[in-house]
């Protein structure tokens, strides 16, 4: 337990990752705690996606630790499926099953791994589809969609397990831009109910509004992070200041 | 030309001997499925033992002719077991199948494992995340998407055995070629008589484009509403 009131609910100690020789992450040390959302920026190639994917060991940790609700990720003998099922995710690139209805899409998990009836679980599908506004939808291949519907969609997706915690890794990045607002909308609305957001983005408007704190990566490390006016109007690490310089 | 006498005198023993092709084809393709299945998955397992089994395998049937495969099941392996057992008796109905069910089942392992590989690795990444296994991502999200992929390969490969039904008249399985034969050693109608064996092949084969194509426009017509 923390010091502080809020809970820690992922806490990341000197995490290294390799891709063969080459080193992504360089001993990143994280805390985030309950019902905070964190946004994670910073030029491509800065290892930030795979952090984000080594929360819920999408990739393998070459070392370091990452301890998640007081699960230790890290440890092989903790059942990653488990944790997993608390842990929501939404891709760059929807990656929504194809061969599958919107509806059926959302309800897989939990009738697959037994955590609620098919009856709960097509309740359940309808009710989150009417949340991010696609209540008539359901019957719908995700090929029918457009690309910010499906992503809405797969946000739906990963809420239907009920997870406390959300990962997006650039869920705007494959979308049009007049298709970005409708899912950034739906991100807001779920950050302003609590949900525990970590959430890789290019879109600084965002980052700026809606995150409590701001992470600056590059070159595998967290170089510089804090409140977003802190990060945003006066960064103190040089390279900050020249990767907001380009984007802004 | 003799067709009808053919079509009087031989036709039923020719009927027959098209039920066995038919039916040992049927039978050895679905076990050749659940073989290929398997190999596959063995072939992509992280365990090197399963891997090198399923790699010498594929080595093995793909890497010597099906005639010499038959030859071996039907003739030389009973000689082995008869060393123990003195009164086996090999089937040459038995030992057709199991060569073509090897057969296909090493062709098909392939076939699959380039379905799977196939299947984009955010979808198995997705379900991953949502805390499904490794054995329910495969079986619910990754295989039914693969079998989609492999729909024109696997019709591929049933033609494949069909024909190759042909070759087990050497160790005198009585299907169609094999029933022809014998008609043909006694009559001479050589001509008339395969002919009608060619065309009953023409027509099986053609009964499985017309089920294929069917299928491939059904899965087709979902593909374009699940936008690929």
């Amino acid at each position: 337990m923390a010091s502080n009131s809020r809970k820690e609910k992922i806490v990341v100690t000197n995490l290294h990752k390799y891709f063969d020789k080459n080193e992504v992450l360089k001993g990143v040390d994280a805390v985030i705690t309950e019902g905070e959302v964190v946004c994670v920026i910073g030029p491509s190639g800065s290892g930030k996606s795979t952090f984000l994917r080594c929360l819920n060991k999408l990739e393998d940790v070459t070392s370091g630790k990452i301890v998640i609700d007081d699960y230790d990720i890290t440890d092989k003998k903790t059942n990653i499926n488990k944790v997993r099922e608390n842990i929501g995710m939404v891709f760059q690139q929807f990656n929504l099953f194809p061969n599958m209805t919107v509806k059926k899409n959302i309800m897989m998990a939990p009738v697959e791994l037994k955590k609620m009836t098919k009856e709960e679980a097509e309740k359940k599908a309808l009710q989150l589809l009417e949340r991010v506004g696609l209540g008539e939808k359901a019957a719908a291949y995700p090929g029918e969609l457009s690309g910010g519907q499906q992503q809405r969609v797969a946000i739906a997706r990963a809420l239907a397990m009920n997870p406390d915690i959300m990962l997006f890794d650039e869920p705007t990045s494959a979308l049009d831009p007049e298709m970005v607002g409708e899912v950034l909308d739906v991100m807001k609305e779920l950050a302003a109910e609590g949900m525990t957001m970590v959430v890789v983005t290019h879109e600084m408007g965002f980052a700026r509004e809606v995150a409590d704190r701001v992470l600056f990566m590059a070159d595998g490390g967290i170089v510089e992070e804090g409140t977003p006016e802190e990060i945003f109007d006066n960064p103190q690490n040089e390279r900050t200041q020249d990767f907001l310089k380009k984007v802004l | 030309m003799d067709f009808s006498r053919v079509f009087s005198e031989a036709m039923p023993l020719l009927l027959n001997g098209l039920k066995m092709t038919v039916i040992a084809s049927l039978v050895s393709i679905l076990i050749g499925m659940v073989i290929g299945l398997f190999i596959c998955l063995m072939k992509m397992s992280k365990n090197i033992v399963l891997r090198a089994i399923a790699g010498v395998y594929i080595w093995i049937i793909r890497g010597t002719p099906m005639l010499v495969q038959a030859l071996i099941v039907f003739f030389g392996i009973p000689q082995l077991i008869q060393l123990a057992v003195p009164d086996f008796r090999s089937n040459a109905i038995t030992a057709g199948i199991i060569t073509l069910s090897i057969n296909a089942g090493a062709y098909l392992a392939e076939i699959y494992r380039g379905g799977i590989m196939a299947v984009p690795k955010g979808q198995s990444e997705a379900a991953r995340s949502l805390g499904l296994s490794q054995s329910k991502t495969m079986i619910k999200v990754v295989l039914p998407q693969a079998f989609k992929f492999s729909v024109p390969s696997l019709v591929n490969q049933f033609i494949i055995t069909i024909k190759d039904t042909s070759i087990l008249t050497v160790i005198g399985m009585a299907e169609v070629v094999n029933v022809a034969q014998q008609y043909v050693g006694s009559t001479f109608v050589y001509f008339e008589t395969y002919s009608i064996v060619a065309l009953m092949y023409l027509a099986i084969i053609s009964i499985l484009m017309v089920i294929s194509n069917f299928i491939e426009k059904k899965l087709k017509y979902e593909e374009k509403k699940s936008g690929k």
